[in-house]
């Protein structure tokens, strides 16, 4: 099982070696020719200004942008979860627009905001999270998106056909639960 | 500083991984930087290469100017201050900077003493230029290390110099016995956990970064492939020709830095590169401070 993992910019080696401890195959995509034959894709944390500009830069944004609307399997985290919303915040232009919720950058406040925790991720129970200059969803636009946590009043893990998206960072711990649980995902609709 | 602090300032860094960290004097720079591609921004008053031409102490930026960056992106915002000045530091933490850069590039405040970092809850950046004092910087609580450089030179050659250096001496540390890292420890006058977390990884226990005299996007890319996991370039944009283009394309060589063809291209036509002055014929070592 090939999982891509977007390469441009941030936290990927850390998905990456998750991926690998699991048994899958991570694909480092840095450009277009590394998206062939992908089963399923991690969206990393890292700055989502700068991944935007690079998946546009790279020519990554129309071909990621296809193969996700026709189901390709995703997590993404943090920055990840910016990139695919619809409507972020202040009304900054989306990357893919393609989860249907509302997002706030950087909505804890700036480093000192930062902080960890531990909360139920859908059936998933006691999953540590931590929260870097994290996002959370401000509003979910369709009936379709399930929650999977709410965290202080505020939605924080959603999931939506294929999606998963988290404000977290479940690639910096050792609990690998829900990469496992995106490789089954990965796995049934191979 | 709380040890859950001291983690999630570490993962922040992490964060910053494959990015470029711009040194910018004004909002617009700034604004610049973030369009640029720019994965956080370095706010100071001068960029290396003016304090450097200036001459005289260089110190921390005023608050009011620092806000102004805050206020003008959403990436993240750093600042320098002095070596040892406790209290530069604790006026940038109070302003809820993301990075404090206990920089070499200003004029050090205390020639004997670093600043205990272990007392912040911002993140620190340090320099180093070799194992021992990034492994020093970190016991003092620095959550990210970069190296020193040749601030304002726009030579590459001591960014260079610093990371094979720090590299080699990974790898040493990696070849020991067990049993030889206590003696390795008190060489390197540092606690011996750190020597052996390098031991047992192969990497420093925080995020490494190069800086000093990155100018071009091929010098970007070279410092990735000496093991930099991100570069911060201060004088190089802000005093060339073209900033913006020469900006975006050091962003997609950092990004992408093993792609040839792409980095070929992205080269072409950047305009006026900053001047430079050779490091070897420079009377003021930066490098020199703060070891």
């Amino acid at each position: 099982m090939n999982i891509g993992i977007l390469a441009v910019q941030g936290a990927f080696a850390e998905h990456s070696e998750c991926i690998s401890k699991l048994g899958a195959e991570p694909v480092l995509i840095r450009n277009t020719g590394d998206i062939h034959n992908i089963d399923g894709l991690i969206l990393p944390g890292g700055e989502s200004t700068v991944q935007h500009r690079l998946l546009n830069e790279t020519g990554l944004f129309q071909p990621l942008r296809e193969m996700i609307s026709n189901g390709l399997p995703v997590l993404a985290t943090c920055a990840g979860m910016i990139i695919l919303a619809q409507h972020i915040c202040g009304g900054e232009e989306p990357c893919f627009g393609l989860l249907p919720v509302s997002v706030c950058r950087n909505a804890y406040g700036r480093q000192l905001g930062s902080f960890s925790t531990v909360g139920n991720i859908g059936s998933i129970s006691d999953f540590p999270m931590r929260f870097i200059r994290a996002p959370y969803v401000e509003r979910v636009c369709s009936d379709n998106v399930r929650i999977l946590n709410i965290t202080d009043d505020r939605i924080t893990a959603v999931r939506y056909k294929s999606i998963t998206a988290l404000a977290f960072h479940p690639e910096l711990t050792d609990d690998l639960r829900i990469h496992r649980e995106f490789l089954d995902t990965v796995g049934k609709s191979c | 500083m709380e040890k859950n602090r001291y983690e999630l300032n570490k993962e922040l860094a992490r964060m910053l991984k494959g990015g470029v960290i711009m040194d910018v004097t004004t909002p617009e720079q700034a604004r610049i930087a973030e369009a640029s591609g720019a994965c956080a921004v370095m706010a100071l008053e001068r960029i290396p290469a003016d304090i450097r031409a200036a001459g005289g102490v260089a110190r921390m930026s005023d608050p009011a100017m620092i806000k102004e960056i805050q206020d003008s992106v959403s990436i993240p915002v750093m600042a320098k201050c002095r070596i040892g000045h406790t209290i530069e530091a604790r006026i940038l933490e109070a302003i809820e900077i993301d990075y404090i850069d206990e920089s070499e590039v200003l004029s050090p405040a205390d020639d004997v003493y670093h600043v205990d970092k272990t007392q912040f809850s911002v993140p620190f950046v340090c320099g180093a230029k070799d194992i021992g004092e990034a492994l020093r910087r970190i016991s003092e609580g620095a959550a990210m290390i970069r190296t020193k450089g040749e601030p304002g030179t726009g030579d590459v050659v001591q960014a260079v110099r610093h990371m094979r250096t720090m590299q080699k001496q990974i790898s040493h540390i990696v070849s020991l016995r067990e049993d030889e890292l206590y003696e390795e420890a008190k060489e390197l006058r540092v606690p011996t956990d750190l020597v052996k977390y390098v031991h047992d990884n192969g990497k420093l226990p925080v995020v490494n970064f190069a800086a000093g005299g990155i100018a071009t996007p091929a010098d970007a890319a070279l410092m990735m492939s000496l093991g930099a996991e991100g570069v911060f370039v201060g004088s190089g944009i802000f005093s060339s020709g073209d900033p913006e283009k020469r900006a975006a394309a050091i962003v997609r060589a950092t990004a992408d830095w093993q792609n040839y063809p792409l980095i070929a291209e992205v080269s072409e036509n950047l305009g006026k590169a900053m001047v430079g002055i050779n490091a070897d014929e420079i009377a003021l070592l930066m490098a020199e401070r703060g070891k």
